[in-house]
C-alpha cells in the first residue's frame, strides 16, 4: 500500500514544475501547456484524496475539472491564434499592452 | 509490487514534465506533455479509478494534445534561439517556486489525514464506472448540466474568437 503523502508529494512536484513553466517560459504555448500540467497535478491529488478517504466526491470533481480544462484549452488556443494574427508574436513579455 | 509501479510512473511523469518546460521545440514539448498525461492515467489506475484513466486518455491525450499540435503547426513557430526562451524574471520566479515547494512539502510531510472515512471501500468501488454514472445522474445532476452549458459556451467562444473579421 502506497501512503497518501507519496501521491501528494508527486502532485506537489508536478505543480511546482508547472508553476516554473508559467513563470519562466516566454512562449505562450508552453505557458498553456504548463497550465495543463498544473491542472493535471491537482487532478492527481484530488483522486488520491478520494481514494484514501474512500469517497466518490473527489473522483466526480475530477470529471468536472477535466471538462473545464478542455474548455479552457479550446478558448486559450483560440485567443492565442487571434493574438498571433494581430501581433505576430507568441512571447508573453511582448504582449504587455494591458499593463498599467 | 504496487510501489515499484508507482515509482516507475512517478519518475516518468516528473521527467517528462521537466522536459515539457525545458525543451525549446514546442512540438517536442507537446509530445512530452502527452507522455506525462499517460503516466497520470496509469497512476489513476493505481488509485482504483479506471474510468478517470480512460477519460484522461480520451480527453487529454486525444483532444488537448491534438489541439496543441494543431496550434503549433498553424502558427509555424519552429525552434526558439538559445537563451531566448526564458524570462528576465528568472531569479524571483525560482525563489518563489523553491519557497512554495518548501512550505507545501513541510505541510504534506507533517500533515495527518483526520477527515471521516466515506462509504466507498475498495469492494464498493469495484464497479467504478457504474457508481460514477449513478452519482453523476442523481446527486450531481445540476453541476453536470451546468458543465454541458459551459462546453457549449466554450465551443461558440472559440469559433467567434478565431473568425476572421469581414471588411
Amino acid at each position: 500500500m502506497i501512503p497518501l503523502s507519496y501521491y501528494l508529494l508527486l502532485s506537489l512536484i508536478l505543480f511546482a514544475i508547472g508553476i516554473a513553466g508559467v513563470l519562466l517560459r516566454r512562449n505562450i504555448i508552453i505557458v498553456l501547456m504548463s497550465l495543463e500540467l498544473i491542472f493535471n497535478s491537482v487532478n492527481l491529488s484530488l483522486v488520491a484524496f478520494a481514494h484514501f478517504l474512500q469517497s466518490m466526491t473527489g473522483r466526480i470533481f475530477v470529471v468536472f475539472t477535466i471538462t473545464v480544462a478542455a474548455a479552457e484549452v479550446a478558448v486559450g488556443l483560440a485567443i492565442l491564434i487571434a493574438v498571433y494574427r494581430q501581433r505576430k508574436t507568441v512571447y508573453v513579455d511582448e504582449l504587455n499592452e494591458m499593463r498599467g | 509490487m504496487e510501489k515499484i509501479f508507482f515509482f516507475m510512473f512517478a519518475g516518468a511523469a516528473v521527467a517528462s514534465a521537466i522536459a515539457v518546460v525545458s525543451i525549446r521545440n514546442p512540438v517536442h514539448s507537446a509530445v512530452f506533455l502527452m507522455s506525462c498525461f499517460l503516466q497520470t492515467a496509469a497512476l489513476f489506475v493505481l488509485l482504483r479509478s479506471p474510468f478517470l484513466a480512460a477519460v484522461q486518455v480520451f480527453i487529454y491525450v486525444g483532444a488537448v494534445i491534438v489541439l496543441f499540435l494543431f496550434a503549433v503547426m498553424v502558427l509555424d513557430l519552429g525552434r526558439e534561439r538559445f537563451g531566448e526562451h526564458l524570462h528576465r524574471q528568472k531569479p524571483v520566479a525560482l525563489a518563489v517556486i523553491i519557497g512554495l515547494v518548501l512550505v507545501m512539502g513541510i505541510g504534506i510531510s507533517q500533515g495527518r489525514l483526520e477527515a471521516p472515512i466515506g462509504e466507498y471501500t475498495e469492494e464498493a468501488i469495484m464497479k467504478n464506472t457504474e457508481v460514477m454514472g449513478k452519482l453523476l445522474y442523481t446527486k450531481y445532476l445540476f453541476p453536470f448540466e451546468v458543465v454541458s452549458l459551459l462546453l457549449l459556451v466554450a465551443l461558440i467562444g472559440a469559433i467567434v474568437l478565431t473568425m476572421k473579421e469581414k471588411k
